[in-house]
This record gives structure tokens, sequence and C-alpha cells, in this order.
């Protein structure tokens, strides 16, 4: 049933889809720095880091705990949530006032322990985490065979995009945020308790992450090292997409995943680099990035 | 940086250390001190084959050099850039590639390497400086990482292999440079070289608009500065100083390899420079010889390397941004002014 269009078309949907899953971890990690850069100034290098500790979490629950992929996808979250706010009140916090690159430098430090921390406790090799029962198999499309879980992946990243997008646009809470970006100074003067808003935005960008980790822990396998790779190829999609918008972190990451599965059909050699030439040729043309303000 | 606490922590530093404006009644008691410490200095220098293992003391040459062109950006023009190390490990392909493929002269390896570097840095410094602040360590980073792909992939850098067994040949040829002391002095010859390189930029009327720009970059433009211009100069000039303590590198180890095309290598130079002091001249050198040394220590316990590193990092970053030799000079300057 596989063979129904001939390979080089069964190959061309195969590579698209895996684009589209890698491009849904990146719209989900680059929304993540875009809600934690808007209202901290930070971009948080241990992003990559938080996805792996989400993915370790949930296999660290199942090996030890006995807690499946379900209650996984709402714990391990919050867990790195957890991490992450006690990383903002500890530590972030400390830097607000200074150089906003120092927050990079900081998280920066944070991601080197945290993915040193991991590689000595469990080496390199990576560790299956099995598709949960009710996801595995999968739909023949006609055209293509779509397993059941990599269609969910799409879809509930999607659905946590949109609604991460609707939170902030459309809600009172989200209005408050907005503000809080634009002038933290007079909201909180309104009576607003800004620096928990912070703190709480910080958790929820990088529980965001945790998020993406549980969700690809049965596609590729659990590796110390899955996000530090991951990371710098979200940064320039940070820079291809521009901050400005959330709509525009969520398109510019699927896109370039959909981009990146072509290439890797047309000429294989150039998909590992293909991001970052397009983030030169942005660079070149609108350097504010796609959806960005030029400020 | 625009920012004005550190700024100010970072300047205060570097005019304490260098001779600059601040520094300049201080006379002649001040200079016989500072020729003193420099003659004192070169002699160490001289030394050290004899009481240290001179691979070492080379190692740790290469990367003080590397952090001090990476620190005439950070420390002098308030650009920082997270992709150093495409400079680095770019410039010590091209070096080993000379010198094994092609068989040039030593010297001549690592000029190739150090013009790669500069062109590479040109491309990277033309599309980098086009915006600020985080984006800018964001591109460069991203850039960086490019090369480290294609150095993955390319035929001629060997994959995971690197290059090994870079022949160290015959400087000029006449002096065999396997001969570990002639490799050192040759070593230490490449290192004054940049290092008087930038001190001299540093104290030029280039290196005070450079100052001028990480003050406040918009009033330097007011002023009718092409601060463009100024901040890609500083860039190529970084990375092809980047590139030739790679190229050096090459030569010392006998091997170009992917470590040192790695994001992990970018990090691994920040913090060399956090770590002795931003904007201070002889900051990267101690930066430098601290990680190096801490390196070659752990590696002879259990504990893993990246954790160590990154706590120091996050430790800089909170308490200590000014450094080891910025918060020397800090004391140093501060304790005078309570006797008056």
């Amino acid at each position: 049933m596989v063979t129904l269009f001939g390979i080089p078309a069964q190959a061309l949907f195969g590579q698209l889809l895996l684009g589209l899953i890698n491009g849904s971890f990146y719209a989900l990690l680059s929304l993540g720095l875009a809600v934690i850069f808007g209202m901290l100034n930070v971009i948080n290098f241990a992003h990559g880091a938080f996805y792996m500790v989400g993915a370790f979490t949930a296999w660290l629950m199942l090996q030890h705990l006995g807690i499946g992929y379900w209650p996984a996808l709402l714990l391990a979250p919050l867990v790195v949530g957890l991490l992450g706010i006690v990383l903002e009140k500890t530590m972030l916090s400390r830097l607000y006032k200074l150089d906003h690159l120092y927050g990079l430098l900081l998280t920066f430090g944070v991601a080197l322990m945290l993915e040193g921390g991991f590689r000595h406790w469990f080496g390199v090799s990576g560790m299956p985490y099995p598709i949960p029962a009710e996801l595995r198999g999968g739909q023949n499309l006609g055209f293509m065979f779509l397993p059941n879980y990599r269609g969910w992946v799409v879809i509930a990243s999607l659905v946590v995009c949109l609604g991460t997008w609707y939170a902030i646009e459309r809600t009172r809470l989200g209005a408050y945020l907005r503000a809080a970006t634009e002038n933290p100074v007079l909201v909180q003067a309104f009576g607003i308790n800004v620096p928990v808003m912070v703190t709480a935005t910080y958790g929820f960008g990088v529980a965001l992450a945790g998020l993406a980790g549980v969700l690809a822990a049965p596609i590729y396998q659990v590796n110390p090292l899955m996000g530090s790779n991951l990371i710098v190829i979200v940064f320039a999609v940070v820079v291809i997409g521009g901050m400005g918008s959330i709509l525009g972190a969520i398109v510019t990451g699927l896109g370039l995943g959909l981009l990146e599965g072509l290439t890797k059909v047309v000429y294989p050699e150039a998909s590992s680099i293909v991001v970052f030439v397009i983030m030169a040729i942005v660079l070149l043309i609108k350097p504010a990035g796609l959806f960005g303000r030029e400020r | 940086m625009p920012d004005t606490t550190t700024t100010s922590a970072v300047s205060s530093a570097a005019t304490a250390v260098l001779p600059g404006r601040a520094a300049a009644p201080g006379t002649d008691r001040d200079r016989t001190v500072r020729i003193a410490l420099i003659v004192l200095g070169l002699s160490a220098a001289a030394a050290a084959p004899f009481v240290l293992y001179p691979v070492f003391v080379m190692k740790v040459l290469c990367f003080a050099l590397f952090a001090c062109a990476f620190n005439l950006l950070i420390g002098y023009a308030g650009l920082l850039s997270f992709g150093h190390a495409a400079f680095f490990g770019g410039a010590a392909y091209v070096t080993a590639h000379a010198a094994k493929v092609w068989g040039l002269d030593p010297a001549l390896s690592i000029l190739l390497g150090t013009g790669f570097a500069g062109l590479l840095g040109l491309v990277f410094g033309a599309l980098a400086i086009r915006r600020q602040g985080i984006y800018f360590a964001m591109i460069t980073l991203a850039l960086s990482q490019m090369i480290f792909f294609l150095a993955l992939q390319m035929p001629f850098t060997g994959g995971e292999d690197g290059i090994q067994g870079v022949p160290r040949g015959m400087l000029f040829g006449v002096i065999d440079l396997n001969r570990p002391l002639a490799m050192y002095y040759f070593v230490l010859a490449v290192f004054l070289a940049g290092f008087v390189l930038i001190w001299r930029t540093v104290h030029s009327p280039f290196g005070q608009v450079l100052k001028a720009i990480r003050e406040n970059e918009a009033r330097a433009v007011s002023l009718g500065y092409r601060t463009e211009r100024y901040k890609l100069l500083a860039f190529v000039l970084s990375a092809a100083l980047a590139g030739m303590a790679g190229g050096t590198k090459a030569l010392v180890f006998q091997l170009a390899s992917l470590t040192d095309v790695t994001w992990q290598m970018s990090g691994e130079v920040v913090l060399m420079t956090l770590l002795g002091g931003m904007g201070t001249l002889l900051g990267p050198v101690v930066g430098a010889a601290f990680v190096v040394m801490l390196g070659n220590y752990l590696a002879a316990t259990s504990l893993p390397v990246p954790v160590v590193i990154g706590a120091i990092f996050v430790v800089c970053v909170l308490v200590f941004r000014r450094g080891i030799v910025g918060e020397l000079a800090h004391r140093l300057r501060s304790r005078p002014s309570r006797d008056r």
C-alpha cells in the first residue's frame, strides 16, 4: 500500500512529514523564546536544555515511577516550569538591570550545566521511549502512510501554539502581559504584580520547551544532547521570523521545517545548512526578520 | 554594551589597566612600573618552557591570543560574538590543509589560515552588524554552526577524524619546528605579534572610536562616524586574529578537528574573556590560562568538565562580572583614592 505513487512521491511526502514534525518543534520552541524575550528581554539559551530535561523527565518517570505518556505530558512540563521558576527567582531576576547579554551568558552557563550533568549520569547514547498504545499504528492516506503518533505531534503542537497565541492576544491576562512588555512601570502602578508575571512567563516559556521534549521523546531518542543541536537552529528561526509576533514565530517554525524536509529530497547535502542560508538571505533583504518590527 | 553600570565597570577597568588617558598624569613612576612589568612578563614567558610542560604553555598562548582577539570585539566594541569558533576552527583546517597537503611553510600556512578567517569574518560581520545586541550574538552563533556542518560534510576536512598528523615543518626552511623549544618560541612570537597588534589597535584613534561606539552608538553616529564600518573592521580584525590563534594551534597539536568549530568552543572563549576581565588587555590571557589549567586538572578527575565550566559561567555572571584582572584593577584604583 505504500507504493501507490511510486518511490519519489513517497520519499517526498515522507520527508515533508518529517519536516512538518521538525517544524512543529521549531514553532513550539521559538514561541517559548519569543514569549520569554518579550517579557524579560532575555534570550533563553537554556531553552534547548529544558527541552531535553522535559524528555528526560518523561523517560525517568516511566522507568522509575511507572508513570506513562499521558500523565507525563502534563507532569513533565510542570516539573520543567518549576525548575524555570526557581532559576528565574534565584538568578535571572538579579540581572534585569544589567545589559541583556548577561542573561544570555547566564542561561548559556545553565545549559552547559544541565547538559553536562545529564551526559555525566546517562551517557550520550539515546534511550528509546515507547509510543503510547493508543497512538500506535497509522493511517493510509492514499498517497502516503501516516503514523498516528506523528500526526498527533503535529496536531498537538499546533493546538498548543494557537492556544498560546489566543491567550496572549485575546484574553485579559494576555492584555496585561502585552502591556507589561510595553511599559512595566506603568502597569505596576495600576496595581498589577509585574515581577510575579515575569516569573510566571519564564516558567510558562520553559514549560513549553518541556512539553516539546515529551512530544519528541517517542520520535527521537531521549538523549542529553538532543536540545543543544536544536537550539541553534531555533535561534536562526527566531532571527528569520523576528521576535515581534507570536504568529510569526509559529508560521516561520513550520515553514522552515517543511523547507528543510524539501531540501532533504532535492539536495540532501544542504539540508543541515539550509536554515542558516535562509537566515543570511533574510538578513540581507529584511534585517528585522520576516515578521519583526524595525527598531 | 549600552547599559551604564556594566559599561562603566568595563571602561573603568580598561582605563585602570591600560596606559590610557586616565593614567596619563600618573607620570614617570607608573611608566617605570609598567616597563618593569613588561620585562618581567617577557622573561617569564621566555623561561616558561624550562619550568612547565612546553605543549601546555603553547596551548595557553594559543587560547590567550584567541581570547584577546575575542575581547577586542566584546571589550572594546561591545559586540558579543557567539561564533568565534568558526574563525578559530576554520583557520585551523585551512592551516592544517596547507601544511599537510600542499606542504607549505608553517608561517605561510598560518598566514593562509589567518587570511581565510579574515575573509570569513568579512562575510559574517557584514551580515551580523545589520542587527544589534542579542540578535548579533544569535546570528554569529547560527553562522558558525553552518561552518560546523560544512566542516562535518566537506571531504577535505576529514569529517569526524579531522586532519591528523599535520607536519610542523621547517620555519622559513631553516628552523626545525619539531624541536619543542623552537616551536615554543615560534608560538610565543606569534602570540606577541598578535597581542602587540591588539594593544596598538586599542590605543589608536580607531580604538577610541570603537570605545565611543560601545558607550553610545547613537552619539557616535551623530558625531559623523560611520559606525558600521568601524564595527565591521573590528570584526574582521578580531576574526583574523582568532584565525591566527587557530592556525597556530593546529600546528602545535598537529591536528585540526571538529572540536575547534563547535559552539561549545565559542562559549569557552567567552568564558575565558569574562573570567579574566572583559575590556582589559591582560584579562583574556589570565582567563585563558585559568581555563586551560582547569581543563587539564579536571581531565584527571571524574568531575564532568561542562558542569564545572557552566558553574563558573553562572558565578561569573552573577557576582564576578569584572573578572580577575578587572577586579584587581578596580581594587588597585580605588585604594589610593581612599588614602587621599
